[in-house]
């Protein structure tokens, strides 16, 4: 009892010393900052540091240091360094909003970069636009983040990814014109809005092709047995199946096509990327299998290598897609400062919505009027368990 | 395809009843458990994930074949099932049925929330301890696994129907389960006997749990939940604390959805299964096997 008093003790003295230090560390930094006026730029980051989806906001994270940590050692943007603050959300939209205030409040920054999950990125958005700040969430997929109620674009709201609705579009035109399917079945997870959207703008995109949905089944999250449903689909005779979804749900539906005689081309989205897919399916199984994505380390254009042996040589390990999407948030932003050569809040959102064909990690990057990026979009192969780029449309 | 639709339900069949089979494995300790203490025991989807995880050590780390690896995963969860019932439930023995049913929930929760810390929140790979091979009989496809899933669980259900009606623990699980003042009258040892049940119970929510992870390829800390309340609907379906019954509602609620999902649509499947247990339950309360005169174990 007296150890874990002490523990405590220890523990909550550690946790003020940083509290104190932070708060110092902040304060100094805008005493600075009013002094050294013009030579540095303060951007914010609102990650989720800690919480269910860490692993997200780390990387995204550590995509924009690098892009900022180049930008700096290139001399800085427009001629001055860029010095970032971060602040964690907890992987919690009511803790994001907070985080967002206290960047905005306290640290002064110019923009902000983040959170990675739509959920954040709504809680945050008030806030800076209140404050006419620019936000760009690098991989915020929701097409609603950046549309007021009435449809109008928000005007300080970007992101750095394609929207979920262009997946199911580019595997729809990648199934009828590359692998020449006349008909497909979809199975979608019913319990999730993204898969819903997919499944939505597949089956629209693909008749609009010439081509026929033999059937639309549904599951569950959580789900192990899909033998009934696929049964069902292999009597419709399909030439192709669109499984949109996450691995954990799509791996045992590609295991038991399979098994139960289903062969042909099995087509995805971007919830498919993790080793567990093939782990749990078998590599066999996972043949003649496809799905849409924004990147991927195996990408040998020298555009990506570069900043995958950039990222690698910073943190030791291949970037995922949330370092990617961070990194080219980073870019985006920079670029955006240079052309408006200030860091007024209005005029940087102008100039970030009038990016065009800038060179991000993955291609070229160019802003619609709803401020989603129309950039690169990848489909990849599952060859014997390995992810191979079989196409890449635009960018 | 001429005969698509004969053809077809035949494939749904054997579909359903491989599923059934497992929900069955389930149930039967529901019932056992419902039977002798009046306790719906909710942890028990959890003993099912804890006997897959001892599989999971039991194949991949040890390098088990399938055999060992169901009966010490079994033999462990009976263990886990004693432990759980000697800690958690036996010291609340003479408390309200709703402070019994909250403890449940609670190890429940303790189980998945234990095994997240220990094992990690992400899905384990099962290894496969035997390839499949898939038989083709005339039009129809059948899995080895499906094969020797369906084999175990009707070897397990018929063990078991002969240690509770043949053996002199059965016969004292019975009378326990019939009148347990009048029992412990008759020099019964109830203690003894529940822990028995426990044991039993969960040691066939293992197998099943095994079998799942060598069919499915794949287990996680949150597995049992699902199952858990299928079975539970499973044993209330053939009428909760009555053997056969628990194997008939598994057996039964693993067609109904295979065929919803396959003639149906499968957005329906659950609504469907469910649907039923009301229908039943509206009519038969006691459930499709209830009788007046009711061998309870």
């Amino acid at each position: 009892m007296k150890f874990v008093k002490k523990a405590s003790g220890i523990a909550l003295a550690a946790m003020l010393a940083a509290g104190l230090t932070a708060g110092c560390g902040g304060g100094g930094g805008g005493e600075k900052k009013a002094a050294d006026a013009g030579k540095e730029i303060v951007v914010g980051v609102n990650a989720e540091l800690t919480g269910n989806v860490a692993n997200y906001g780390k990387s995204m994270l550590s995509g924009f240091e690098l892009a900022v940590e180049e930008a700096n050692k290139a001399g800085g943007v427009d001629g001055k360094q860029i010095k970032v603050v971060t602040a964690d959300n907890k992987s919690e939209p009511s803790e994001s909003g907070n985080a967002a205030t206290k960047l905005v409040t306290q640290n002064k920054v110019v923009a902000v970069i983040g959170p990675a999950t739509s959920g954040c990125v709504a809680a945050e958005e008030p806030v800076l636009t209140a404050n006419k700040i620019p936000l760009i969430a690098p991989c915020a997929t929701a097409p609603g983040i950046t549309l007021q109620k009435d449809g109008k674009t928000k005007p300080f709201v970007f992101r750095a990814c394609f929207i979920d609705p262009y997946q199911g579009d580019i595997m729809a035109q990648f199934a009828a014109k590359d692998l020449k399917v006349k008909k497909a079945a979809i199975l979608h997870d019913s319990s999730s809005d993204y898969s819903k959207g997919l499944a939505e703008v597949f089956t629209k995109v693909f008749t609009a092709n010439g081509g026929q949905i033999t059937t639309d089944e549904a599951f569950l999250a959580k789900d192990v047995d899909f033998k009934a449903s696929l049964t069902k689909i292999k009597a419709t005779n399909p030439e192709a199946i669109y499984v949109p979804g996450y691995y954990e749900e799509v791996s045992k539906v590609i295991k038991q096509a399979r098994e139960i005689g289903l062969t042909c081309p099995m087509l995805g989205s971007d919830g498919w990327d993790s080793p567990k897919l093939v782990e749990v399916a078998g590599k066999e199984a996972c043949n003649n299998g496809f799905f849409t994505n924004a990147y991927t380390a195996e990408d040998k254009d020298p555009v990506v290598q570069k900043f995958v042996k950039a990222y690698q040589g910073k943190f030791n390990k291949v970037p995922d897609v949330f370092a990617m999407q961070g990194y080219n948030a980073g870019l985006i932003l920079f670029n955006a400062i240079k052309t408006a050569k200030t860091t007024d809040g209005t005029k940087l959102a102008e100039a970030i919505a009038k990016t065009k064909d800038l060179q991000v990690a993955n291609g070229k990057l160019t802003y619609d009027e709803k401020h989603n990026p129309i950039t690169t979009a990848l489909v990849l192969e599952l060859k014997d368990g390995k992810m191979t780029l079989n196409k890449k449309i635009g960018g | 395809m001429e005969s698509g639709f004969l053809h077809q339900l035949v494939q749904q069949l054997i579909n359903g009843i491989s599923l059934g089979s497992i929900y069955a494995l389930i149930a039967l300790g529901y019932t056992m458990i419902y039977g002798i203490l009046k306790l719906i025991n909710f942890a028990h989807g959890d003993i099912y994930m804890l006997g897959a995880y001892i599989g999971f050590v039991c194949t991949s780390i040890l390098k088990l074949s399938f055999l060992p690896a169901l009966i010490v995963s079994m033999i462990g969860a009976a263990l886990a099932g004693m432990v759980i019932e000697r800690v958690a439930y036996r010291p609340m023995r003479n408390a309200p049925r709703i402070a019994i049913l909250i403890t449940a929930i609670g190890v429940s929760f303790f189980l998945e929330n234990v095994m997240i810390l220990f094992a990690s929140p992400q899905p384990r790979t099962f290894p496969a301890v035997f390839t499949a091979t898939v038989y083709h009989v005339g039009a129809w496809v059948v899995n080895s696994q499906q094969i020797v899933i369906l084999v175990s669980a009707l070897v397990l259900m018929v063990a078991l129907t002969y240690i509770v009606n043949q053996t002199r623990a059965g016969k004292a699980m019975r009378a326990v389960s019939f009148d347990a003042d009048a029992a412990r009258l008759m020099g019964i040892d109830i203690d003894s006997t529940i822990s028995m049940t426990f044991a039993l119970g969960s040691a066939l929510a293992a197998a099943g749990g095994v079998l799942v992870g060598i069919y499915y390829n794949s287990i996680d800390p949150l597995m049992g939940m699902v199952p858990g309340i299928k079975a539970f609907v499973a044993a209330v379906l053939g009428g909760i604390g009555i053997i056969p019954g628990a194997m008939l509602g598994g057996i039964i609620l693993g067609v109904v959805e295979a065929l919803v999902s396959g003639f149906i649509s499968s957005t329906f499947r659950d609504a469907a299964a469910f649907a039923i247990l009301i229908i039943i339950l509206l009519f038969k309360p006691q459930g499709l096997m209830g009788k007046n005169i009711r061998e309870k174990v």
